[in-house]
């Protein structure tokens, strides 16, 4: 579940040592990108079509209408519940790092106008991994939705459980599905979109219970690591095993929308299901 | 209760020879089990079996992970890691229960979900997602039991409940020692120490919140005396049972909520 790292590399394109240019390796293709040009197409690989890993403020910032964005929760950090070594420092640490209390981000927004709650999961923050704080956060905001009649977009990204929350991280799978059946037995719209990667613990609970499942090309998605099924089956798996075009095809994802047109897609969808801008039909 | 017991002392026990099953308990706390194979979708997964059954002398729908006891079994059992169709069984069944207002009785016992090819052509975490869900509104009440080992989502999607009970040497965890050794130390050699830290045993989970009640098992574990670990666990059943019958269902739904709603440390 921790491969398809971007390996980004420095790379000297000149022997005189004055033009340093970065590049990325595609973790499918291999291909080298500039790295100038890779953020320009906003972390699309042009060779494969590969959707690479965005920071949740990224993934906003494309998403959601200008200004739009208030955060839940914005201050709300974990504990450290079965006392896990170094579990505190390495949390402040990665805090500092990537200017993030913890592996989700939610709030409230409006995508061409039509309201909506929306999680954004951020893969650079512990491997996205779901522990109290994400649990708490996702149920929070599944909540909301469902106190004040409005459709959910959650973007995943995740590792799966936060291993250093051991059981209680588990528990945060039951927390979070209790409340997206809720917000769904209420009559509110779901849609995940699934971005890469998107396993384990993750995959189990509230990421796999859209009433609409959209995945990013390309992106990983699968409940039980690769690695951990090339060492039961004792062989090594395809290239195109648990991407989102697999998944795509077993039936466990209804589209993949590219990301220049996950904007405009989510605005129909939540306006084919009565979700208009201010509320009002148009 | 022996309260001296360590976490990996604890494992070596439910992991031993000899550790009753649930096909060993299930003649001595149930009468009239009429078994039910097949998710109506798929096939019949052997890791999960379930059907009706009577407690005292109520009807009450029974779904359980399925140890060997054997090599030949374990192989038939998929070594208690159950497929897809497994917990869609589990789902049918709950349903059914459901319906027809049978409490739902269910026993845990599985190193964790099957991870293979098939099992992610056949969509793993949908189903134990539909599970973990749908188990929260299933409109009866719910009581899980951990007999030895439960293990990842795997063992969450038999244990969204209105009370978890654990065997007092049982062990409830994010992932086994091993696979947490070999993810967070890349050792996975370090399992015993894993253990340790993890806080997997039933008083751990009593202390966290995750489980209600420990089952004492007799002296030295559930395999010395059969008989007596059986009566422990019907006892336990038929008074709970009866408890959560009682109660109003809207009520005992939002408790189940409740239950998992208040897991997790953090400060704001």
């Amino acid at each position: 579940m921790f491969e398809g790292f971007f390996n980004v590399v420095k790379k000297r394109f000149n022997d005189n040592e004055e033009e340093v240019h970065e590049v990325v390796r595609c973790p499918r293709c291999q291909t080298n990108i500039l790295l100038e040009r890779y953020e320009e197409l906003n972390k699309v690989c042009p060779n494969c079509n590969y959707h690479g890993r965005l920071s949740a403020k990224e993934r906003l910032t494309i998403t959601v209408d200008k200004e739009s964005f208030r955060e839940f929760d914005a201050d709300m950090i974990s504990r450290n519940p079965i006392n896990f070594p170094e579990y505190e420092e390495k949390q402040s640490e990665i805090r500092e790092k990537t200017g993030l209390k913890d592996s989700v981000v939610t709030g409230t927004a409006t995508i061409k106008g039509s309201p909506v709650v929306i999680g954004v999961m951020d893969s650079h923050y512990m491997m996205g991994s779901m522990g109290s704080v994400a649990g708490e956060k996702i149920a929070r905001a599944f909540e909301y939705a469902t106190e004040n009649s409005l459709p959910v977009i959650m973007f995943t990204a995740s590792g799966g459980a936060r291993m250093q929350e051991g059981i209680v991280s588990l528990m945060q799978m039951a927390k979070t599905s209790g409340a997206v059946k809720l917000h769904s037995e209420s009559g509110g719209l779901y849609i995940t979109v699934m971005t890469d990667p998107t396993t384990g613990g993750v995959t189990a609970s509230f990421a796999s219970l859209g009433d609409i499942i959209i995945a990013e090309p390309k992106v990983l998605i699968g409940f039980a690591g690769r690695r951990v099924i090339e060492g039961t089956i004792k062989q090594k798996l395809p290239d195109d095993f648990q991407l989102a075009e697999f998944q795509n095809e077993k039936g466990f994802v209804d589209m993949i929308v590219e990301r220049r047109k996950m904007r405009s897609t989510l605005s129909h969808l939540l306006k084919l299901h009565g979700y208009y801008p201010q509320g009002k039909e148009v | 209760m022996d309260n001296n017991k360590s976490a990996w002392e604890r494992i070596q026990l439910v992991h031993a020879k000899g550790r009753p099953t649930v096909n060993d308990y299930l003649p001595l706390i149930f009468t009239d089990f009429y078994e039910m194979h097949g998710d109506r979708l798929f096939g019949d997964d052997k890791a999960i079996i379930g059907g009706i059954a009577r407690l005292d002398n109520m009807p009450v729908t029974v779904i359980a992970q399925v140890k060997g006891r054997n090599i030949n079994e374990n192989k038939n059992c998929n070594f208690a890691m159950p497929h897809p169709e497994g917990y869609r069984k589990a789902l049918r069944l709950a349903r059914q229960a459901e319906k027809f207002h049978r409490p739902i009785v269910c026993f845990i016992d599985t190193p964790g979900a099957s991870c293979g090819v098939p099992d992610e052509e056949r969509g793993q975490g949908e189903a134990i997602a539909k599970n973990i869900a749908e188990f929260m509104t299933i409109r009866t009440p719910i009581i899980s039991i951990i007999l030895g080992e439960a293990g990842s989502g795997g063992a969450l999607a038999l244990g969204v409940c209105d009370e978890l009970a654990m065997l007092e040497n049982a062990q409830y965890s994010v992932l086994s020692p091993r696979g947490f050794a070999s993810i967070l130390w890349k050792d996975a050699s370090r399992e015993q120490e894993a253990s340790e830290i993890m806080m997997i045993t039933a008083e751990d989970m009593v202390n966290l919140g995750v489980a209600e009640t420990v089952i004492e098992e007799p002296l030295g574990g559930a395999h010395n005396d059969l008989d007596k670990i059986s009566e422990n666990i019907k006892e336990y059943l038929s008074h709970k049972i009866q408890e959560k019958c009682e109660k109003d269902i809207d009520v005992l739904l939002k408790e189940r909520y409740t239950k998992f709603r208040k897991i997790g440390e953090f400060t704001e």
